[in-house]
């Protein structure tokens, strides 16, 4: 099959399944049957090919691509044409990889429902009346429903994690500093991550080989040594310490969630795992931690759009300041306002000490629960998400109750830890559970390890 | 902690952020809701916890590098930088008046 007839078999099932499921915000087919046809001809010609000729991806909008609309899922960005790729789209580009297009998500990456896209949500393809999880709803359902092979998404809370849980399929946050940012829209720079989504872990593996590693461009990527990640799949997990935290298995986890999760256990046990109790003792603290420090950091980041440089900008303004202030108001959504107001009173005059610094030494102490535990044990296993994809409108109207579905994510954000989400089995109405894994620093192989021999056994 | 209609009104004016009445009034409830859950880390002593800003393992030098003239990448010229601009005149930003008379 040539890598042209796989982009367009893409794009037919994407014009036949995409109005219902909203995965896509912008189709670049002119650049992906341009890259496709460059595969090709290198393939005539007899020539080695990259590691990931032809594969079609599926990018989330929040990372910038050249001459391809990149909206954030938000209004004030609605006409924005990047000047630049983002290193991680380079690096696929240069593995061979045929873009397909832009995916649809939360604004600015903020939800976990994908709700909060200011041009449609998106659909779970499993059940279409449910959240595809958020906010990489579009890469995660993009996936799922076959429109791509893999996607890239950006994981701030558990922006990858859960959607992949949500939808059926596999999402890795790698370590903090493990994969470049350069052209990402920074949501909360401390906690934003870039990870891939595939149908399996090997799949994953082969696309965080190719976006790993340092960049000069980003100065928080890190200088550590990628491994081979696909040959460390296939090393036996026979030994390997698991840990199961009491934390994540508490009050407000649905209860086919836990047995599905449970009985995962039980499989790695008998694939040779030592199961190993652990605590995290603080794990409760985490959703508060991180909605201060989260938001408060988006604060800052938001402030760049401003109707000057780019974006959307109000008209029928006298002032300056006035301009910015009904750009700002006409072109942010509901939840990033929300986000934008709980971030600058967090760091308000009087409050800062109360709410900002707390929330930061909170972080310390969760940090510090995962230290503990890693001298103990080589991966952590917990559920993904409570409870599976709930429908659409069920919890639009309360957002404390829509930041409780990242309650087991967020820790690995605050953290830095690596995170992967593999399916592990569904509810009595075929709705996907997910398995979460997290391991040590810079440790995505064991992560994966794990997930593939769940995965395989 | 109580967050009443003036405080939103102070934080929106500090966010550049321009909200109705009715955007508002919902914001009260919001926050409150949201700074009640919040309120539970106060369970915690953390007076002798260093703060957390970043997560620390990445490379000490990662953050520096040299000076050097044209940066990492060339600068973009200015007719592309330019082509986002919701209103120029081809080589300045244009925006509404700055200072009122």
């Amino acid at each position: 099959m040539t890598a042209t007839a796989l982009a367009e078999s893409c794009y037919a099932r994407i014009e036949r399944d995409d109005p219902k499921i909203g995965a896509f915000l912008t189709r670049s087919k002119e650049r992906a049957l341009a890259k496709a046809d460059e595969v090709d001809q290198r393939a005539k010609r007899g020539n080695e090919l990259p590691a990931l000729a032809g594969v079609p991806v599926a990018i989330k909008d929040v990372l910038v691509t050249e001459g391809t609309r990149t909206t954030a899922g938000s209004k004030i960005l609605g006409n924005y044409i990047p000047p630049y790729d983002a290193t991680v789209v380079k690096r696929l580009d240069a593995a061979g990889a045929v873009m397909l297009g832009k995916t649809n998500c939360d604004e600015f990456a903020m939800g976990s429902s994908n709700e909060n896209s200011a041009w449609k949500p998106v659909h779970n393809p499993r059940d279409l009346s449910r959240v595809p999880g958020g906010s990489s709803g579009g890469s995660a359902a993009a996936v799922a429903a076959d429109m791509a092979v893999v996607s890239l998404g950006s994981d701030t809370g558990g922006s990858i994690r859960q959607p992949a849980a949500l939808c059926g399929v596999v999402g890795l946050k790698p370590t903090y500093g493990r994969v470049s940012r350069y052209g990402l829209i920074a949501f909360a720079s401390s906690l934003d991550h870039v990870g891939p989504f595939g149908k399996c872990v090997k799949d994953v593996a082969a696309v965080l080989q190719v976006i790993a590693g340092r960049d000069a461009m980003d100065s928080t990527s890190a200088e550590v040594a990628v491994p081979d990640y696909l040959a460390d799949l296939e090393k036996p997990v026979r030994g390997l310490k698991v840990g199961v935290a009491k934390e994540y298995f508490g009050e407000g986890l649905d209860r086919e969630v836990r047995a599905a999760v449970e009985s995962a256990i039980q499989k790695l046990a008998s694939l040779g795992c030592e199961i190993v109790e652990v605590s995290l003792p603080h794990t409760k603290y985490a959703i508060p931690a991180y909605y201060i420090i989260a938001t408060a950091e988006a604060s800052a980041n938001l402030a760049r759009f401003d109707g000057v440089r780019y974006g959307f900008r109000a008209q029928g303004v006298k002032s300056l300041s006035e301009m910015y202030r009904r750009t700002r108001d006409q072109g942010f959504g509901t939840e990033v306002k929300r986000r934008i107001m709980l971030g600058t009173y967090a760091l308000s005059a009087g409050y800062y000490d109360a709410y900002y610094l707390k929330a930061q030494q909170v972080r310390t102490l969760l940090a510090q629960d995962f230290e503990e535990a890693f001298r103990k044990v080589d991966a952590i296993v917990t559920p993904t998400s409570p409870t599976a994809a709930f429908k659409i409108g069920e919890k639009v109207d309360d957002p404390l109750a829509m930041y409780l579905a990242d309650i087991y994510t967020v820790t690995a954000n605050l953290a830095g830890v690596p995170g992967i989400s593999v399916p592990c089995g569904e509810t009595k109405e075929r709705l996907p559970i997910g398995l979460q894994i997290l391991g040590r620093h810079f440790d995505e192989s064991t992560v994966m390890r794990v997930g593939y021999a769940y995965e395989q056994g | 902690m109580k967050v009443t209609e003036k405080d939103v009104a102070h934080v929106a004016a500090l966010a550049n952020l321009e909200l109705t009445a009715e955007e508002r009034a919902r914001m009260v409830g919001d926050l409150n809701s949201i700074l009640g859950n919040i309120e539970m880390l106060n369970e915690l002593e953390t007076a002798k916890v260093e703060p957390m800003s970043q997560v620390s393992v990445c490379s000490k030098d990662g953050a520096m590098r040299e000076d050097v003239l044209e940066g990492l990448r060339k600068s973009l010229p200015h007719q592309i930088a330019m082509a986002n601009a919701p209103e120029t005149d081809g080589t300045f930003f244009e925006v509404p008046k700055v200072i009122e008379r």
